[in-house]
């Protein structure tokens, strides 16, 4: 008894929760917005690894030489990043 | 109510289902209403989850006998502490535990990432559907902890007293939720190979689970070891049984993945290493939760054929088939992005590390199967014991322990060889310093295993220490800052590498306690009398007196009888008395007699640790009541009809008899070096590791601004 | 050497190293092995780790020696067993334990402190 009743129940409060968003008919998330979200990410990371290059040049773990060699090859990353970063964001109007 | 409870547990696993289903819809048709569809179903399988274990739970604290889960698992004696936790103490309501704390991780980490990794994320959804759903199906169709009897018996058999022990209490939720937490990088690597976006992104939206994952897992481990040292009657902490080697395996195994990971975030390579790995570390967690309930292993803790053992073997078989097939057909998507340049870097390193952890895992795993093992290639089954174990994890621990003192001193990418050497220096230094005194001071020289094992401890911690200093003092060379404040903000900032630090400390440390503790424990068995004296190593023992009490033991267990003794421990000027003691529960076995029933129930010891730093004294009493059965026997026929009250007044006069006669009884004294240390090290290493996954504000701001700056870009694309 | 040859090399010592470890484990454990039986499958002359339950009203303690008889799992063969060492907590009878030992003029002298009482069964659909 108890058991039908709560099965039924809450069969419907899951379905009334979850075909909601099933009413309004939403665009696929176009591609650029997707690989912006994950060079953002991407940029950030390279960001961290410039700072920890750093703090080890800064604690005598790389070498001066060593050190320019790794930051400059980081940067460059971090700048390809941005190219395409601003690439994508370019595509946006406004 | 139980019923209702019923009634939720069948719901959640539709409603899994349909997470499934409807994820996929939308990951292939690229419809986002049906990705926020299936979301919303993990949402909602977390609440019916919750509210079927808040039935249950409250259930056990009603003592509803009519449940029969609550039947067999507590009884109204039980303290209401362990009423709670004997909910997961059964095989039914250890299920509802990991399908509860599953919907609870898929319904956080779903949360977090639902604005970004469009792409991986229904498909990671999909997979934690299915996992839930499985679990959700072992419930319905095989243990349903609903279940209810016809007739509910007055009392229950109640909860096992070995378990009534804090440490238990809190044991099988951490381990599950270690195990569990191994589910979500996993369903996200599993997208990750689906979509083909096989690069950094899907570590770094799941590190911090995987983080904590780990930490709860080995603070499962940790409290599993604790309980057995200061409960059972044996005085060790680690035996090598199957089940507590399945928990280890995917603990290493996950070490690894935590390591090799940060390999592909910087430098984009061990693509294929870490799909592998979290599908193998996620296999093995859930190996962990199967051992614990098949008979395939003679073990403390298997018995007999389970009703679901079979179910879990083919899961975990697909699970493992899957997974391998998915990751063959990827392999042109996982290959490397860098070329691994010289061996004398940190990505090297990492992988030597990785190679080292999962050998140990190896040989854990081969020691652990043996006796499958050996029946399938000479058809006897034979198997390997705590010696063997002991002999070949040894040297790999050693090795491990050096790795952990080297990985942070070497850099990304390239490492100045001369920047190490002056590095290294000092903790070399130290190192060689502590083995002279060690040999001079101490004789561990009886132990060479110990003795590297010391020293390599003590170049670890040398280095972490090293790094502290060298990282605030290059701080305070770039902003002035005080000692004080340079090391805060330093640790602020790099909570990741000073976390990690700490927590190599922390095994370190932890090594120390085990290598210490094994090799020069002292023990010593022996009977003994009122009065009577023995030497243990260089501590004196001597037995008092008996003492005997009826109800209400010392740690609230809900024992009948605890029969123990006052001793007295002394070592050079310094004496102190310890109280081990037995305690006696009744049984409710229907063969054993009115008085003999409080006798010849589950007995467990009360064990006496005097704690210290540099070593501990522990101290288990087994009375020997083998004097008094002729006079229970007696007791049992005279009294058999008699009511309770003169029951209660008979097996008084028993126990007092014990404490006058004083019969001897069996002492196990032992005597371990350092062994503190060991839950000291876990507990730095657990700090560290929270440390280590603690977002910063710095990130956190980064973040807001970037979906800002994201949800501007999609409103502006709209109009 | 060029980079593809060092690679090579890297393989072969891993590779190496791997079958040295296989190989440790393999010899390590085949010898070290205790054979698993019941009681009715012993046979004197050799070292088993015999599996089986502890047969109701047979435990005797005398001093530090602990006695009793333990018979199949599922059969009632069943042989007597003297013992000494550390009894674990949850041994009585009717117990599944691990005992290992030799069989010695019938009865099985069980090596010191190799006793081992399986937990009573929490995990089966029956109690």
């Amino acid at each position: 008894m108890d058991y039908g009743l709560a099965l039924i129940l809450l069969a419907a409060i899951v379905a009334a929760v979850v075909l909601n968003p099933l009413k309004t008919r939403g665009e696929p998330e176009r591609v650029e917005l997707l690989r912006i979200e994950e060079l953002e990410a991407a940029k950030e990371a390279k960001y961290r690894e410039i700072r920890d290059a750093e703090l080890d040049r800064g604690m005598g773990k790389l070498s001066q030489e060593d050190w320019r060699a790794v930051d400059r090859e980081l940067r460059a990353e971090a700048i390809e990043i941005l190219q395409e970063l601003d690439r994508l964001e370019g595509r946006r109007p406004g | 109510m139980a019923g209702v409870g019923s009634a939720c547990l069948a719901i959640a696993l539709l409603t899994a289902l349909y997470a499934t289903v409807a994820s996929v819809v939308g990951a292939r048709s690229g419809r986002p209403e049906w990705v926020t569809s299936g979301r919303r179903a993990i949402y909602c399988l977390a609440g019916l989850c919750v509210a079927a274990f808040a039935i249950l739970e409250s259930a056990f604290l009603r003592s509803d006998f009519s449940y029969a889960l609550v039947a067999q698992g507590s009884s109204t004696d039980t303290p209401t502490f362990y009423k709670i936790t004997a909910l997961w103490a059964t095989q039914d309501g250890s299920l509802l535990l990991w399908a509860t704390l599953l919907s609870l991780f898929s319904t956080t980490v779903l949360f977090l990432t639902r604005r970004s990794l469009r792409d991986i994320a229904p498909w990671a959804t999909a997979v934690l559907g299915v996992v839930a759903a499985f679990f959700l199906l072992l419930m319905v169709g095989w243990e349903n902890p609903f279940d209810t009897l016809a007739r509910a018996p007055q009392e229950g058999a109640g909860l096992n007293p070995l378990l009534r022990h804090p440490a238990m209490m809190i044991h099988p939720p951490m381990l599950y939720t270690g195990y569990v937490g191994f589910s979500v990088p996993f369903a996200f690597a599993i997208g990750a190979l689906i979509t083909r976006h096989t690069g950094a992104d899907w570590i770094r939206a799941t590190r911090r689970f995987t983080l904590i994952a780990w930490t709860f897992l080995g603070t499962g481990i940790m409290l599993g070891a604790l309980w057995s040292y200061t409960e059972l009657g044996w005085g060790g902490y680690w035996a090598w049984d199957p089940v507590e080697n399945a928990s280890l395996m995917p603990w290493l195994v996950g070490t690894a993945f935590l390591h090799s990971i940060m390999v592909q975030e910087k430098r984009g390579m061990l693509k294929v290493w870490n799909v592998s790995l979290i599908c193998a570390t996620f296999a093995l967690a859930l190996l962990g939760t199967f051992l614990v309930r098949s008979g395939i292993l003679n073990s403390i803790h298997a018995f007999g054929a389970s009703t679901i053992g079979v179910q879990m073997l083919v899961f975990i078989g697909c699970v493992v088939a899957l997974s391998a097939g998915l990751i063959v057909a990827r392999l042109p998507d996982l290959r490397s992005d860098a070329r691994l340049d010289s061996l004398l870097s940190r990505e090297a390193f990492f992988l030597l590390n990785n190679l080292v952890l999962v050998g140990l895992c190896l040989v854990i795993m081969w020691g652990t199967f043996f006796p499958l093992i050996s029946e399938a290639i000479t058809g006897t089954e034979a198997s390997v014991g705590p010696p063997w174990f002991n002999r070949l994890t040894t040297p790999i621990a050693i090795v491990l322990v050096l790795l952990t003192g080297i990985g942070p001193v070497l850099a990304w990418r390239r490492v100045t060889v001369s920047a190490m050497r002056r590095i290294l220096l000092v903790p070399v230094l130290v190192a060689c310093g502590a083995l002279v005194l060690l040999l001079a001071l101490t004789d561990a020289s009886q132990s060479i295993p110990s003795l590297l094992m010391f020293t390599f401890v003590a170049f670890v911690l040398s280095v972490v220490g090293q790094e502290f200093v060298r990282g605030a003092s290059a701080r305070r060379v770039m902003t002035g800052e005080s000692w004080p404040r340079a090391l805060a903000r330093l640790i602020g900032r790099n909570r990741r590498r000073y976390g990690g630090f700490l927590v190599h400390a922390g095994i370190a440390v932890l090594f120390l306690g085990v290598a210490a503790s094994s090799a020069f424990l002292q023990q010593r068995d022996v009977r003994l009398s009122p009065g009577q004296t023995v030497k243990v190593g260089d501590y004196k023992i001597s037995y008092d007196r008996p003492t005997a009490r009826l109800g209400g033991d010392a740690g609230g267990t809900g024992a009948a009888i605890a029969l123990g003794a006052v001793m007295r421990v002394s070592r050079g000027g310094e004496t102190y008395t310890l109280h081990p003691s037995r305690n006696y529960y009744a049984t409710a076995d229907p063969s054993k007699g009115p008085i003999s029933r409080f006798f010849e129930g589950d007995a467990n010891s009360e064990v006496a640790i005097r704690w210290g730093l540099r070593r501990d004294f522990w101290l288990a009493v087994r009375p020997d009541l083998t004097s008094f059965n002729e006079a229970i026997a007696r007791a049992d026929r005279k009294f058999a009809d008699s009511p309770p009250q003169v029951q209660a007044i008979v097996i008084r006069t028993l126990t007092e008899l014990y404490r006058q006669k004083a019969p001897p009884a069996a002492f196990r004294a032992i005597v371990s070096p350092l062994v503190t240390w060991i839950w000291i090290g876990g507990a730095i290493a657990v700090f560290g590791a929270l440390l280590a996954a603690w977002p910063s504000p710095e990130a956190r701001l980064r973040r807001v601004r970037s979906l800002y700056a994201a949800r501007l870009g999609r409103e502006l694309s709209r109009a | 050497m060029d980079p593809s040859r060092k690679r090579k090399l890297r393989l072969a010592v891993a590779l190496g190293a791997a079958v040295c470890l296989a190989a440790a484990l393999i010899y390590t454990s085949f010898s070290a092995a205790s054979e698993a039986a019941k009681p009715s499958d012993l046979k004197p002359g050799r070292s088993y780790e015999v599996t089986g339950k502890v047969v109701n009203g047979s435990i005797h303690r005398s001093g530090d020696q602990l006695d009793f008889r333990m018979r199949d799992r599922d059969g009632t063969a069943s042989v007597p067993v003297t013992y000494t060492g550390t009894v674990p907590d949850p041994f009585r009878d009717g117990r599944e334990v691990i005992v290992k030992g030799e069989l010695r003029n019938g009865t099985l002298v069980g090596e010191r402190d190799s006793l081992v009482t399986k937990c009573p069964s929490k995990f089966t659909k029956s109690s």
